[in-house]
């Protein structure tokens, strides 16, 4: 038998998107959100965990899926990363589960639209797949358009 | 590592730092006993600890230095500049050992067998005495007794070789790590948040035992974090204990001679800011030795005292700490530093001619300028000012610089006294909740309804209020953060207008918010590493009902806005004057210049200046010949300046068909009269002297302006010309 590992899995936009467990540090409700004017877009606002200030990335946005629709509230998937806790908006929280190393594959190529470089993994699960996120690079924005930029809004 | 050994290495770093100093001075007063037994006991302390803890070779080098301060001490022999660069050579060797110690545990390979000889030589170079003998002990109780009392009071958990100190100041000082500090302030932060969130709960309650339960809760809370504030506080003199070192040092291999003085050395400082502006300062004072003072011949023949004095000063001035550094020296070189700005393409030509001499003195903080003739090992790499400048302004300080050639320079840094909690004004704008800091705060306007078209006019395309006869630009707050969809309110609409008057970077400018709302103690918060780029912000806090706020960076903002720069523009030509204002101070006045047509400038006191109008082309009626339009509900009649000062009678061209009309309005006995310009150029603060009076219809006579000839506008008698009556061609239409 080969080395599994855990994962904490969420739902967005229908797709079953994954990360290490030891990379979460909680789950909570939506919570408010304190808009950062200026900010990259997939920044959603600034939430207020027990007195730390986390950034809180739109996942959807992230990953460039469609907006959620108007009125179902995310829920905040905190991770740890370098840089302190970083909120992940996500629509739904899934199951933990365990998944062997055997059932990893490269990302293939139908990963066509998502930014491929944050996706780390693609592992076969019982008639679905998994697709296991790279979080430092999900929460590194540094690519993105400069968030000074002459954006519209 | 052993816990000894730890102990032994805090305590000898913080030895070694005051062993520099007293060095220095040992070399100002060498017949000093008290400061050679101190100096003698360190090194004795460092010694004995070292064959406890079996460091044989920092042992041995100690020893050495040990042994010629015995000799000084003893009085057979006598300080001289050699004998301090041996010793402080062996400083700095103990020094690297001790980091090696803390890095490896071990002393490392290098004996010093060199600088030991060098030691023993100096020890035996006069007096061909035996190396002292003295046996440790017996100094060590000599040498205690004239130190005691002495400065170091903390307590420390010596290892057995350390001196018994003064008791009672062991008892009242223990040594708390800085981590534990950390986390005690960030606790008290805390704290203060949820003192925040009660007392704003209590202020909805009736029940009186609740509040009164809260207000004591208030006042602890306030108290605690006072205090706790005081525990990370330290004297600026820490940073500057190596100073006299290092000038000395600086001063040394320059050839120069250079006196240190010190003022305010208890001035303190929360200890972030203190590691914040440690680099900065070093840095100023190496290059007011390097640069600033001159060699003593060079003095001698400029008539001053050949040894050039460093002074330091720090004082609290308003909730701010001030730093100054200045020197004797030979001050900037106003003429070197515009050549090189623009040999380097740091300003336009232009740009420098508009320039006051403060403002070109403050050119050296931008990046990649160095003046320096030589580059020297010390400074003049042209990496350094626009460092000071950035780390000043990153703990929301700022940096000005003076100097007067042959007198020297000074350089001035005022910054926060600490950075974890800090006084705020809290706004909104576009509905979102943001804090202004305290400090970049001058005072708060609001112009009511019907007064909110009358306080802001337009310059330039820059929306002004005019405070007290100054024109402040203005920055929309929601415009600048594009937090709303719906069209701004525009200028003169019937909402009041919320001004808060800030400065950053020494210039003010309004931020135009929609409320006002109150003063607050904040804790400020890191953003992550996503939102860093933003230079608007500069960080954000917790509020009391628990949601997050953006702290506002004023500075970022303001660059953001280009509103500095451009407040710049008019503020460097009144300042241009500001130096000539010794030669007259009479006849002072703000004056207004317009551009109109082929007469070139002209000059109207802001005075007789009611409000600066655009109006759409659309807007001009005829009323008879006159050309009229409306104006709050009247009609006021227009005069196209160019036209009229031409001479009497004579046809002109017809008006270039422009869009939009710039118009002065002027205002006597509650009738308004405007004057139409091609382009509104400046408002400047001139000395008028007017030359040649004229005797053309509306001109008072011309004068010297922005280095231009400009005719000075006599608007009441141009007026009464032209607009004969103007009640009757009111009544006419």
């Amino acid at each position: 038998m080969g080395a599994s590992q855990q994962f904490c899995t969420f739902f967005l936009d229908g797709h079953v998107f994954g990360t290490p467990v030891p990379k979460v540090q909680e789950v909570i409700l939506h919570q408010e959100m304190t808009r950062v004017p200026l900010a990259p877009d997939v920044v959603r606002g600034l939430i207020n965990l027990r007195g730390q200030i986390v950034s809180a990335i739109d996942l959807r946005r992230r990953l460039g899926l469609p907006e959620r629709p108007k009125g179902q509230l995310p829920m905040n998937v905190v991770v740890r990363t370098d840089d302190g806790a970083v909120s992940l908006l996500v629509d739904e929280i899934g199951d933990v589960i365990e998944v062997e190393e055997e059932a990893l594959e490269r990302p293939p190529e139908i990963l066509q639209g998502f930014p491929r470089e944050v996706v780390s993994g693609v592992y076969k699960l019982s008639g679905r797949l998994l697709l296991a996120l790279d979080i430092d690079r999900v929460v590194d924005l540094s690519d993105l358009k400069a968030p000074d930029g002459n954006r519209e809004f | 590592m052993d816990e000894i050994v730890k102990d032994f290495l805090i305590e000898s770093a913080e030895n070694l730092d005051r062993l520099d100093q007293d060095l220095v001075k040992l070399e100002g007063a060498p017949s000093s006993t008290e400061l050679l037994a101190r100096i003698f006991r360190t090194i004795h302390t460092i010694k004995g600890t070292c064959g406890f803890l079996a460091f044989a070779r920092l042992e041995k080098l100690a020893h050495a230095g040990e042994n010629l301060l015995s000799r000084l001490r003893d009085g057979e022999l006598t300080l001289n500049a050699e004998i301090t660069s041996g010793l402080l050579a062996m400083v700095d060797a103990v020094r690297s050992m001790l980091a090696k110690i803390e890095a490896s545990g071990q002393d490392g390979d290098d004996d010093y067998a060199a600088l030991i000889a060098h030691l023993t030589q100096l020890q035996s170079g006069r007096a061909n005495l035996p190396p002292a003998n003295v046996s440790p002990v017996d100094v060590a109780q000599n040498a205690d007794a004239p130190a005691s009392g002495g400065r170091n009071e903390e307590a420390v958990v010596a290892p057995q070789a350390a001196q018994p100190r003064d008791t009672d100041a062991a008892v009242e000082t223990i040594r708390v790590g800085v981590n534990l500090l950390d986390r005690l302030m960030n606790l008290v932060g805390e704290l203060v948040l949820a003192r925040n969130q009660l007392l704003q709960f209590s202020n909805t309650t009736q029940d009186a035992g609740f509040q009164a339960v809260s207000q004591r809760m208030n006042l602890i809370a306030t108290e605690l974090q006072e205090e706790v504030m005081k525990t990370r506080m330290q004297p600026i003199g820490n940073v500057w204990n190596k100073f006299p070192r290092m000038v000395r040092d600086v001063a040394l291999s320059c050839g120069k001679d250079v006196r240190l003085e010190m003022e305010g050395q208890d001035t303190e400082l929360d200890r972030t800011i203190i590691e914040a502006i440690k680099d900065p300062l070093t840095h100023l004072v190496r290059n007011s030795v390097d640069h600033g003072i001159e060699l003593p011949e060079a003095r001698k023949q400029a008539g001053k005292e050949a040894s050039g004095v460093l002074k330091l000063r720090a004082f609290h001035e308003g909730g701010q700490v001030n730093i100054e550094i200045s020197d004797d020296g030979a001050g900037l070189n106003g003429e070197r530093i515009r050549q090189k700005a623009i040999e380097r393409g740091l300003v336009s030509a232009q740009q420098l001619a508009r320039m006051s001499d403060r403002d070109i003195f403050n050119l050296i903080f931008l990046p990649g300028f160095s003046t320096a003739e030589k580059i020297t090992n010390v400074s003049g790499r042209g990496v350094g000012m626009d460092v000071v400048k950035t780390n000043v302004e990153k703990i929301g300080g700022a940096v000005d610089i003076q100097s007067t050639v042959t007198k020297g320079t000074t350089v001035k840094i005022k910054i926060p006294l600490t950075l974890a909690i800090i006084p705020a004004l809290m706004v909104t704008s576009g509905g979102e909740r943001f804090a202004i800091p305290q400090v970049s705060l001058l005072e708060l306007v609001r112009l009511e309804a019907g007064e909110g078209g009358k306080g802001i006019e337009t310059v330039h395309g820059v929306p002004v209020h005019r405070l007290r006869g100054r024109l402040l630009p203005l920055v929309y707050l929601n415009r600048e953060l594009r937090i709303e969809h719906a069209p701004v309110k525009d200028l003169g609409t019937d909402s009041p207008t919320n001004i808060v008057v800030v400065q950053a970077d020494g210039r003010e400018f309004g931020l135009v918010v929609d409320e006002i709302t109150d003063t607050e103690e904040i804790v400020v918060k890191p953003m992550g590493k996503q939102l860093k780029g933003i230079s608007a912000y500069s960080g954000a806090t917790i509020m009391g009902d628990g949601r997050v706020a953006l702290i506002l960076d004023i500075l970022g903002l303001a660059q953001r806005a280009q509103v500095i720069s451009e407040a710049r523009e008019s503020a460097l030509a009144e300042k241009e004057k500001a130096g000539k204002r010794d030669d007259s101070q009479m006849h002072r006045q703000t004056l207004l210049l317009v551009q109109c047509g082929d007469r070139g400038r002209m000059a109207i006191p802001l005075s007789q200046v009611a409000r600066l109008e655009e109006f759409p082309a659309s807007a001009i009626e005829m009323a008879g010949p006159q050309e009229v339009t409306q104006y709050r509900g009247r009609i006021m009649p227009l005069i196209r300046l160019s036209p009229a000062l031409a001479a009497t009678g004579m046809e002109t061209a017809a008006a270039p068909p422009e869009d939009h009309l710039q118009v002065v309005v002027y205002s006597e006995a509650g009738r308004s009269v405007g004057l139409v310009v091609d382009r509104i150029v400046d408002i400047v603060d001139e000395t008028l002297v007017v030359q040649n009076p004229a005797e053309r219809r509306g001109v008072l006579g011309s004068s010297v302006i922005q280095k231009r000839v400009t005719d000075l506008l006599d608007v009441p008698s141009l007026v009464r010309d032209l607009i004969p009556g103007m009640a009757e061609s009111r009544a006419r239409v």
